[in-house]
C-alpha cells in the first residue's frame, strides 16, 4: 500500500475539492480507511470528489464498483463489520434509495443489535440539492428520511473548512454517517483551508453570525442565501443570528433554544419540502423547549410539498434571498 | 453463429434415502471422528430445535423458525468453515452457530427477544441472523472484500434460501464477488419452500445453482440430505476461496420439514403427501443407517446421544430463562458508541420510569 504524507498547507480550495483533501487525509492518516463507488477511481467521481486517490492509495483501496447502489451499501457494512472505514459515494442522493433497507436495516443498527460485538464506522457521502440544473432525480433533498432513522448521523457541511473538519470528524466516527454534501455550493465558494489533519466536532450547531433580533436556522446550500439575507436585513437595521446546524440528525437542540431563548423569533430555512422535513423537527423543538421566550411563532421557508421540478423551474422552488427576508419581516412586526 | 459458451450444472449425491452408497464415497468418509460429530450436531440441533418450538407454544419464547430438516446442511456448513473465517446468515442457521460456537441459551435469548442474543462470544466476528431477506449477501462480499484487501487467507460463507434468490441482493453480490474475485462461498438453501411459495414460483430457471455463471461463478448442486455430498462441496468451496481462487455458488436441495415459523401452519399450502415424501428423504436418519452399516452405530449409542443432547439443552433453558431482562435503559446504550447529548435526556426519562419515577 502506498502511503501519502499529505502536507500542512493552507490552499484556498472549494468545498469539493475540501471533500478530496479531507479523503487524502483520512487515507494518508488510517490504512482502514478505503473508498468505494461508482466511477470513483479511475474517473476520480462525476465531480471530481475523489480524483487522485487512486494513484496515491492504490485500486485496493479505492474501489470502482458495479453500478448497484443496494450492493455499495452492504459491501460497505460488511467492510465495517471488519474494521475498515468504508467511505462509500453515492453518485447522487437520488440513487441512494435503492440502498436504503441496508441503511436502516443493517447500517444503523449493527452496533445495537449485537450488543456493541460489531459495529459500522463507516460514511455515506452522497451530493445532494439542487440548483445545478441536473437531470430528473438528481436534485433529491431528502435528508429527513434519515435523520428519521435511529442510529444514524446525518451530516451536512456547508463551506469548504467544514467539509473539510466535519468530513474527518465523519470517518473517524465509529458509527455510520450520511455525508450530503451540498452540490449547489461546491464550486460556489472558496475559502482558505488548511490541511492540518483536524476535525470538527458532529453532533454540534454552528453560529456563523451573532444576532440580537432573530435567529435563523439552517444548513446545507441555504447557508449561503440566509447569509445573504442577514448582511441585506442588518442594512435594515435587523440584527440576525445565522446557525448552520450541520449535523441535523442527532440534533443540538441546546445551541438552538440557547439563541431563541435570546432573539425570541426563529426562521427556520432549508431546501426539502416542508411537510415532515427537518425543519419541523427544529420547530417542535423550539416550541417545546423556548415556547415562552418566543416573541412571535416560529416560521419555516421551505421547499413546497411537492416533486422537485424540472431546472427550467427549480429556481421558484428553492428558498430565495428575498424569501428570508420576508420571513424575518413577518417575524419582527409580530 | 458461434457458440460463446455452454454451461453444466453437476448435481452430487453419495447416499440413497437409505444411508446406502450409490457408489465410491469421497475420503472424508474415513473420518470417522468427523462423521460423528457431524451426526451428534444433527441430533443436538433437532432436540433443541423441538424444545425451542416447545417454549414458543407454552409462551417461553417468540416467533421460532425451525430448523427441521436443515440440519444436515447447516453442520457441513459449521464443518466446512475454519475457524478464522466469517460466517454470514440468513436465519435458520442453528446447526451451523453452534458448529460456530454460539451458545444455545443465545440462539434462545434472540428468538425471545433479547438482543445479547447475538452478542455472540466464540465467534466475534460472525455477522448476526439476517431476518431481511438476502441483504446480508451485500455484507458477505464486503467481508470477503475487507479479507481480500488485507490479503488475508480467509473465507465468507454465506446462507440464504432459495426465496432470497429471487432478491436482487443475491444476484448483485454473486455478481461482485466473480467481477473482484471474493473468497466466498454463497450457500443457497433451497428447501423448496419461502412460507409459502414454492420453488417453481420463484425463478423460471430450471436450477439455482445455474445463476452463479451469469456472475462467472461455478454453481453446483447438491443434495443438502446428504451429509458426504454437502460437506465435500463446503470443504472444496472452502479451499478454492482460501487459495485465492474466487467464490462459488453451491444449491443445497432439501425441504423445510416445519412450519416456515410457529406462526405459520404450513398444512394451508401443502399436503401432507408432500411432507411424508419428504421425511422419506431425511438426511439425519440417512446418516444413522449409514453409521449402522458401517458398524460405527448401535442402539445404545443412539439412546445416550439422545440423553446427552437433551441435558445439553435443558441446560441452555434454565440458563436462558434464569436470565433477566437488561434494562430498559439498555435500548439506548448500544446505539451509538457513546449517547449524543441529544438522547440523554430520553435516556433519563427511561431511567426515571423504570425506578417507578414515572410522573
Amino acid at each position: 500500500m502506498s502511503k501519502v504524507q499529505a502536507s500542512a498547507e493552507t490552499r484556498d480550495i472549494t468545498l469539493v475539492e475540501a471533500v478530496n483533501m479531507a479523503l487524502h487525509r483520512a487515507m494518508a492518516d488510517d490504512d482502514n480507511v478505503v473508498v468505494l463507488g461508482e466511477d470513483i477511481a479511475t474517473n476520480g467521481g462525476v465531480f471530481r470528489a475523489t480524483v487522485g486517490l487512486k494513484e496515491a492509495f492504490g485500486f485496493k483501496r479505492v474501489m470502482d464498483t458495479p453500478l448497484a447502489e443496494n450492493l455499495i451499501a452492504g459491501a460497505a457494512i460488511g467492510m465495517a463489520t471488519q474494521g475498515l472505514r468504508p467511505v462509500a459515494e453515492f453518485q447522487f442522493m437520488g440513487f441512494i434509495y435503492a440502498g436504503m433497507e441496508q441503511v436502516i436495516s443493517h447500517a444503523a443498527r449493527m452496533r445495537n443489535r449485537t450488543r456493541g460485538r460489531l459495529h459500522c464506522p463507516l460514511v455515506f457521502r452522497a451530493p445532494f440539492g439542487g440548483g445545478i440544473h441536473a437531470p430528473e432525480h438528481h436534485s433529491e433533498s431528502t435528508e429527513a428520511l434519515f435523520a428519521h432513522i435511529p442510529g444514524l448521523r446525518v451530516v451536512i457541511p456547508s463551506s469548504p473548512q467544514r467539509a473539510y473538519g466535519l468530513l474527518l470528524a465523519a470517518i473517524r466516527n465509529p458509527d455510520p454517517v450520511i455525508f450530503l454534501e451540498p452540490k449547489r455550493i461546491y464550486r460556489a465558494v472558496t475559502q482558505s483551508v488548511k490541511d492540518n489533519g483536524e476535525a470538527l466536532p458532529l453532533d454540534t450547531c454552528f453560529t456563523l453570525r451573532e444576532g440580537d433580533d432573530v435567529t435563523l436556522i439552517t444548513w446545507g446550500a441555504c447557508v449561503q442565501e440566509t447569509l445573504q439575507a442577514a448582511d441585506k436585513l442588518a442594512e435594515q437595521g435587523v440584527s440576525c443570528e445565522v446557525i448552520d446546524v450541520a449535523t441535523v440528525s442527532p440534533l443540538d437542540r441546546e445551541t438552538l433554544l440557547c439563541s431563541v431563548a435570546k432573539t425570541g423569533r426563529a426562521v427556520i430555512i432549508h431546501e426539502a419540502c416542508r411537510n415532515g422535513g427537518v425543519g419541523a423537527e427544529v420547530a417542535a423543538s423550539i416550541a417545546e423547549g423556548a415556547f415562552l421566550d418566543l416573541q412571535a411563532p416560529a416560521v419555516r421557508v421551505t421547499g413546497y410539498d411537492t416533486i422537485m421540478p424540472y431546472y427550467r423551474n427549480e429556481q421558484h422552488y428553492l428558498p430565495q434571498v428575498e424569501d428570508i427576508i420576508g420571513a424575518v419581516e413577518q417575524v419582527i412586526a409580530l | 453463429m458461434r457458440q460463446i459458451h455452454e454451461f453444466q450444472v453437476d448435481s452430487t449425491r453419495y447416499l440413497d434415502d437409505h444411508g446406502k452408497p450409490l457408489g465410491e464415497l469421497p475420503l472424508q468418509a474415513e473420518n470417522t471422528d468427523r462423521v460423528l460429530a457431524a451426526y451428534r450436531n444433527m441430533v443436538l440441533t433437532r432436540t433443541f430445535d423441538s424444545k425451542a418450538i416447545a417454549l414458543q407454544r407454552t409462551g417461553k419464547c417468540g416467533t421460532y423458525p425451525s430448523v427441521l430438516g436443515h440440519e444436515v446442511v447447516g453442520t457441513a456448513i459449521g464443518q466446512g468453515m475454519r475457524k478464522s473465517d466469517v460466517f454470514v446468515p440468513y436465519y435458520r442457521d442453528q446447526a451451523s452457530h453452534i458448529l460456530r460456537g454460539v451458545s444455545l441459551t443465545e440462539l434462545l435469548l434472540y428468538w425471545g427477544g433479547d438482543e445479547r442474543g447475538s452478542a455472540w462470544k466464540n465467534c466475534p466476528e460472525d455477522l448476526p441472523i439476517s431476518v431481511p431477506i438476502a441483504t446480508q449477501c451485500c455484507h458477505a462480499v464486503g467481508v470477503a472484500a475487507a479479507m481480500k484487501i488485507r490479503d488475508q487467507s480467509r473465507a465468507v460463507v454465506c446462507c440464504i434460501g432459495d426465496g432470497g434468490t429471487s432478491k436482487g441482493d443475491f444476484l448483485e453480490s454473486i455478481n461482485l464477488a466473480g467481477a473482484w474475485h471474493l473468497p466466498v462461498v454463497f450457500m443457497v438453501i433451497n428447501n423448496q419452500w419461502a412460507i409459502s411459495t414454492p420453488r417453481s414460483l420463484q425463478s423460471g430457471a430450471e436450477t439455482i445453482a445455474q445463476k452463479a455463471i451469469s456472475a462467472g461463478l461455478p454453481g453446483h448442486i447438491v443434495d443438502g440430505n446428504d451429509y458426504f455430498a454437502t460437506v465435500e462441496a463446503l470443504d472444496t468451496a472452502v479451499e478454492r476461496a482460501h487459495s485465492g481462487k474466487g467464490a462459488t455458488v453451491i444449491e443445497a436441495v432439501t425441504y423445510r420439514l416445519g412450519d416456515h415459523t410457529t406462526a405459520d401452519d404450513a398444512t394451508r399450502y401443502r399436503t401432507a403427501e408432500d411432507l411424508k415424501r419428504a421425511w422419506e428423504k431425511d438426511g439425519i436418519k440417512r446418516l444413522q443407517n449409514w453409521l449402522h452399516d458401517r458398524g460405527l452405530w448401535s442402539p445404545d449409542k443412539e439412546k445416550a446421544l439422545q440423553a446427552e443432547c437433551k441435558q445439553t439443552v435443558e441446560k441452555a433453558v434454565e440458563s436462558y430463562l434464569a436470565t433477566e431482562a437488561e434494562p430498559p435503559t439498555a435500548m439506548l446504550d448500544y446505539l451509538f458508541e457513546s449517547l449524543p447529548a441529544a438522547l440523554q435526556q430520553q435516556r433519563e426519562q427511561i431511567a426515571d420510569r423504570y425506578r417507578g419515577g414515572r410522573a
